[in-house]
């Protein structure tokens, strides 16, 4: 396998690990409002709490994916890296500011007793999660739907001419997709009461879900060049995603919750590789002329550049994943109730 | 306005605010790793206490570290997005493995140890804070070596006007990143040292938990002498590696106009407003000389006659820095270095000269010795960045080269005021709550859960 592919390959890799880990902590920070109610404002406190911290010892870590999958298309793709920030400047100006004010959010948020200061940050929290989810699908369908490039690689749209009705639903996707994902990961990982509105949760989502994958999916034949390019096969991968959403959601009804969580882990997967496929072997899509789009040649670092990423990117991603996996194998408990038990 | 200024100014704000946070986990994390081994290896109940109080101080900097260090992974392709393409081939790869090798290790295993003090055993828990430890100054090389480039190309060759990878080796074994990555490794050692000196003389002047922070004050007046001395030692060298690689640089440090040998160290000296013309100085003759070569004569090029070499070399610029911010960077950053040099040397003497009953005065000097470092710090990196001008690779790419073409000035603006609100919102927080919990010591807080509240802070059922 040349170099090239094999980087495009490790891209996407990066990218599926990130949506896969932080898709389930994003979806827990935009529930955790819906899903802390209560009549009691010190039991609201705790319910919050209890949510946060299901991903508290993960979410830094599993937001390393995204600055590394960053890295590594400056390494392996420059111009890829350079057309897509600089192009998609404000959206990811947006991303930015909201993963910032997330991460901080989740340490400071406890470290004071003061409830004003807890629900601005719990605010962040939300906030944080659900601009990220949304934005991230939109940028993913922009990139294989095509945004103005010129000849030199230069982005030479607007920041308006990315909210484009597909990439929209794109951002749709990835937002209530997320969403279940977080619901379902936290019906696995609570008790009681918040395990209770977690299913409920999931039980009223899972459709939004559906719903948005197929429209996605109809509106791809319209908006993008995926059948033509890759054939079949780039209607049958989010058809399978659609399809493992559904498995979810019948798992989830005979009280598989594991299994239900595999099988929304699944459909956020396809999802991610429907777009890796109908992108090969471009990175960047050009809509004013295909000749002008980037893609893995003309993007591309030296293959000597190529070779020496390859050999460290083989050996340390398979021990981060180790290490990592370690972490969630040493918290698998469930949260409880337990004031005296939670750091965050 | 000019879309380059304002990617400047945000690039500027954006990293000396990370570099805030970044060397005080250098140095603290270290620090915490060596207490909570003493714990593992001692038992004894008091270094846990050390390791959990500082270890909350660590947690709540570390944060910001991390979300601001995002925006620098990121903007290089945003702003600057004709200097990614132009060094993406060299400069990415350095990022890329920083990520891979150094951020996954410190944030998992700061989860684990966050998370885990009930769940680990006492020795892979200390284990889980080296890994930060070395997570931390492991990413500190990897963008060192990156940052090294800049300063010092080397391993690389032009290809389709653009620089294209040939020796990775070269990159690693760039003389630069040899002086520069324990330049700042050490002073993070050094900030880590002096944060917890001051906050522990802050305690011992309120006489609070007495015996936590003497055994914390020890700790770090050891290990912030050690850290020091290296330092100014590490300085020499790199001063010297500055006058061979970036003689520009060094010249606009000591605002030398004219070339000298023997040239003579500068201690005040005050130029015109154009920045070209010496109206006062003083110098202690000799001692430039001296810290260029290790002996008293040799020649010390001065500022209009590297500028006259330089535009026969790369054609007709402006090859001057801007001198005044180059020169008072470089004497805060001396200054400050040899100030805490003395005060790391004070701090051991009071450790150990058990009869000496420091003056509150002196508590109250190493409390707000806390600044030193951070000014250190900062005004180290504007001279390394901002001597380098007008050079963002030096001798191959110009800054305004490099910034994105396409992007509006009214774009960089809506994110340079955008980060500039939350960034100083987020300061406000940060200090809020390292001062709260840096003055609630440790007494107070065990007295808040004996009453009942809910705890919050890290490894309270440990």
């Amino acid at each position: 396998m040349n170099l090239n592919i094999l980087w495009f390959v490790l891209i996407a890799v990066l990218y599926l690990g990130y949506f896969l880990l932080e898709g389930f902590d994003f979806g827990v920070g935009i529930l955790l409002p819906f899903l802390s109610k209560d009549k009691d404002p010190q039991r609201i406190d705790l319910n919050r709490r209890v949510i946060l911290n299901t991903i508290g010892p993960h979410w830094d870590g599993n937001e390393v994916w995204l600055i590394t999958a960053g890295g590594a298309t400056f390494a392996a793709f420059p111009h890829w890296y350079a057309t897509l920030f600089s192009g998609f400047y404000l959206a990811l100006f947006l991303l930015l500011l909201a993963l910032i004010i997330r991460g901080v959010a989740f340490e400071f948020r406890s470290k004071d007793e003061n409830p004003r200061w807890r629900v601005m940050w719990d605010w962040a929290i939300f906030v944080g999660s659900l601009v990220p989810a949304f934005l991230l699908g939109v940028t993913f369908a922009n990139m294989v739907r095509g945004v103005p490039i010129d000849a030199n690689m230069n982005y030479v749209g607007t920041f308006f001419d990315l909210l484009n009705p597909y990439a929209l639903i794109g951002g749709l996707v990835t937002l209530v997709t997320f969403t279940f994902y977080g619901a379902l990961f936290l019906s696995l990982k609570t008790t009681g009461e918040i395990r209770q509105a977690a299913r409920k949760a999931a039980t009223r989502i899972w459709r939004w879900a559906v719903l948005a994958q197929v429209l996605f999916l109809g509106a791809g034949f319209i908006a993008t060049d995926t059948v033509e390019r890759a054939g079949t096969i780039g209607v049958i991968i989010p058809l399978v995603g659609i399809i493992a959403l559904l498995f979810s959601s019948y798992f989830f009804s005979r009280d598989k919750e594991g299994w239900a969580f595999v099988m929304a882990a699944c459909s956020v997967a396809l999802y991610l590789i429907t777009t890796f496929v109908a992108l090969y072997p471009r990175v960047l899509v050009s809509s004013l002329n295909d000749a002008w789009s980037l893609t893995i040649k003309n993007a591309a670092s030296s293959p000597y550049t190529l070779r020496i990423m390859s050999i460290v990117a083989l050996i340390f991603v398979p021990i981060v994943l180790a290490y990592q996996g370690w972490t969630y194998w040493v918290f698998r408990k469930r949260i409880e109730h337990k004031p005296e038990e939670l750091t965050y | 306005m000019d879309p380059t200024i304002i990617a400047r100014i945000q690039f500027g704000i954006t990293t000396v605010y990370h570099f805030f946070f970044v060397p005080l986990t250098l140095g603290l994390s270290v620090l915490v790793a060596i207490m909570e081994t003493q714990y593992v290896r001692t038992g004894k109940s008091i270094y846990k206490d050390m390791t959990q109080f500082w270890g909350k101080l660590f947690v709540i900097n570390f944060a910001m570290g991390v979300v601001t260090g995002i925006v620098q992974e990121f903007q290089f392709g945003m702003n600057w997005s004709e200097y990614s393409r132009f060094v993406g081939d060299i400069f990415g790869a350095p990022l890329a493995i920083e990520a891979l090798l150094a951020f996954f290790l410190e944030s998992t295993f700061l989860g684990l140890w966050i998370f885990g003090w009930d769940k680990l055993s006492k020795g892979v828990h200390a284990l889980a804070i080296w890994l930060v430890a070395f997570g931390s100054n492991v990413s500190a090389l990897w963008i060192l070596i990156a940052n090294s480039f800049m300063q010092e190309p080397m391993g690389y060759e032009i290809q389709n006007g653009r620089a294209v990878m040939t020796d990775f080796g070269a990159l690693i074994t760039n003389p630069n990143v040899w002086v520069q990555f324990p330049h700042t490794v050490l002073a993070g050692f050094t900030t880590g040292a002096f944060f917890v000196l001051g906050i522990s003389a802050y305690h011992l002047l309120h006489r609070r938990d007495e015996e936590v922070f003497r055994s914390s004050f020890k700790l770090a007046a050891v290990f912030g002498l050690i850290s020091v001395v290296l330092l100014v030692v590490n300085g020499h060298a790199q001063a010297q590696e500055m006058v061979r690689s970036q003689p520009m640089k060094m010249a606009a440090a000591e605002a030398l106009f004219q070339s000298e040998d023997p040239a003579g160290l500068s201690l005040i000296t005050i130029t015109d407003l154009s920045q070209r013309k010496e109206i006062f100085s003083f110098r202690i003759p000799g001692f430039l000389s001296f810290l260029a070569y290790n002996r008293f004569s040799g020649e010390v090029k001065g500022i209009h006659d590297l500028q006259s070499e330089l535009s026969q070399k790369y054609g007709e610029d402006n090859y001057i820095p801007p001198v005044i911010v180059t020169y008072w960077s470089f004497r805060t950053m001396v200054g400050s270095g040899f100030l805490m040099a003395a005060l790391a040397l004070l701090a051991v003497f009071i450790a150990y000269k058990k009869s000496f009953i420091p003056k509150p005065w002196i508590w109250k000097v190493f409390l707000w010795a806390i600044a030193l470092p951070y000014l250190a710090n900062t005004t180290g990196w504007l001279m390394t960045e901002l001597g380098r001008a007008p050079w963002v690779v030096y001798g191959l790419m110009k800054i305004r080269d490099a910034v994105s073409p396409t992007v509006g000035a009214g774009s960089m603006l809506i994110s340079l005021i955008g980060f500039g609100v939350i960034y100083a919102l987020l300061m406000a927080a940060d200090i809020y709550l390292l001062r709260k919990f840096a003055k609630a010591g440790i007494t107070a807080e065990k007295d808040n859960i004996s009453d009942g509240q809910v705890p919050s802070f890290i490894g309270t059922t440990g």
